[in-house]
């Protein structure tokens, strides 16, 4: 009887439904998320290449796919993960030298990241309605 | 910022056959570890120029995206490019793989199946680029 008492008493730890994440374990989850949505990215820029060597007429169709609206919105998801993910790899790798681990700096940090892919893409769209 | 406590080794455990191996509790190194970091520094500046030349080359014809791949620098960086990205994308693949799916058998063939995927996806691609860069203006 005691034990189950004992049992109720102690703290639960974090549990995934019921813990807010903090932004530095959000970002960590979607630095995963991004490189699986990468993967998916990845195969469409092969497919293109694949198609553009079978020929003019495949060729065109693939572009006329990459130049649709639609195909723009997943090119425009694309380059966000892309830069998300390249950007929070540059910040991996600066912590694998043990730089940069404190609580606030860390913290700091997620912020740096947010606004260095943000300003990326869009540095990246500004370019494309330029030159496009 | 305590970098020299990470200089500090504790060996007192190891036995001199672990330290000769040098796998560590995992059994199979750091080769994993290592490959997805040397692939994420070299995928940096290759899709950067990635992005780059999608920029510049958005709505080309044939003809301008054959000639554009026919240069053998353009040709040279997409193969280097595709095989630098799918590594890194089989190697984090294979880690979200190993983490979310628990059922042994399911975990195998699902490993197996991604490597072999990524691999035939590389050897397509690399064909695709040689044979778009020889065969331009033909």
């Amino acid at each position: 009887m005691s034990d189950t008492t004992q049992k109720a008493q102690r703290p639960l730890s974090p549990h995934l439904q019921v813990y807010r994440l903090p932004l530095t374990a959000l970002m960590s989850i979607s630095h995963r998320a991004t490189g699986a949505a990468l993967v998916l990215g990845t195969i469409l820029v092969a497919a293109f290449l694949i198609a553009a060597a079978g020929g003019e007429a495949q060729y065109n169709f693939v572009m006329s796919i990459a130049m649709h609206p639609l195909g723009k919105i997943v090119l425009f998801f694309w380059s966000a993960a892309l830069y998300y993910h390249m950007c929070n790899g540059i910040r991996h790798m600066i912590w694998d030298t043990g730089c940069m681990l404190r609580k606030d700096t860390a913290m700091r940090s997620n912020y740096v990241v947010l606004v260095s892919a943000a300003t990326l893409t869009v540095l990246t769209w500004a370019a494309a309605c330029i030159s496009g | 910022m305590g970098g020299h406590h990470c200089k500090k080794k504790n060996d007192a455990f190891i036995t001199p056959l672990k330290k000769a191996k040098g796998l560590g509790s995992a059994h199979h190194g750091v080769g994993h570890w290592m490959a997805q970091k040397i692939t994420a520094i070299v995928n940096v500046p290759l899709i950067l120029w990635l992005v780059f030349s999608i920029v510049k080359l958005q709505g080309a014809s044939y003809g301008e995206f054959t000639g554009w791949m026919a240069q053998p620098l353009n040709a040279i960086l997409m193969i280097c490019l595709v095989v630098s990205v799918l590594y890194h994308a089989t190697l984090g693949a294979q880690v979200i793989t190993e983490d979310y799916i628990h059922c042994k058998a399911f975990k195998m063939v699902k490993l197996v199946g991604q490597k072999v995927f990524f691999t035939a996806l590389g050897i397509a691609c690399v064909f695709s680029v040689l044979k778009i860069a020889f065969t331009a203006g033909m």
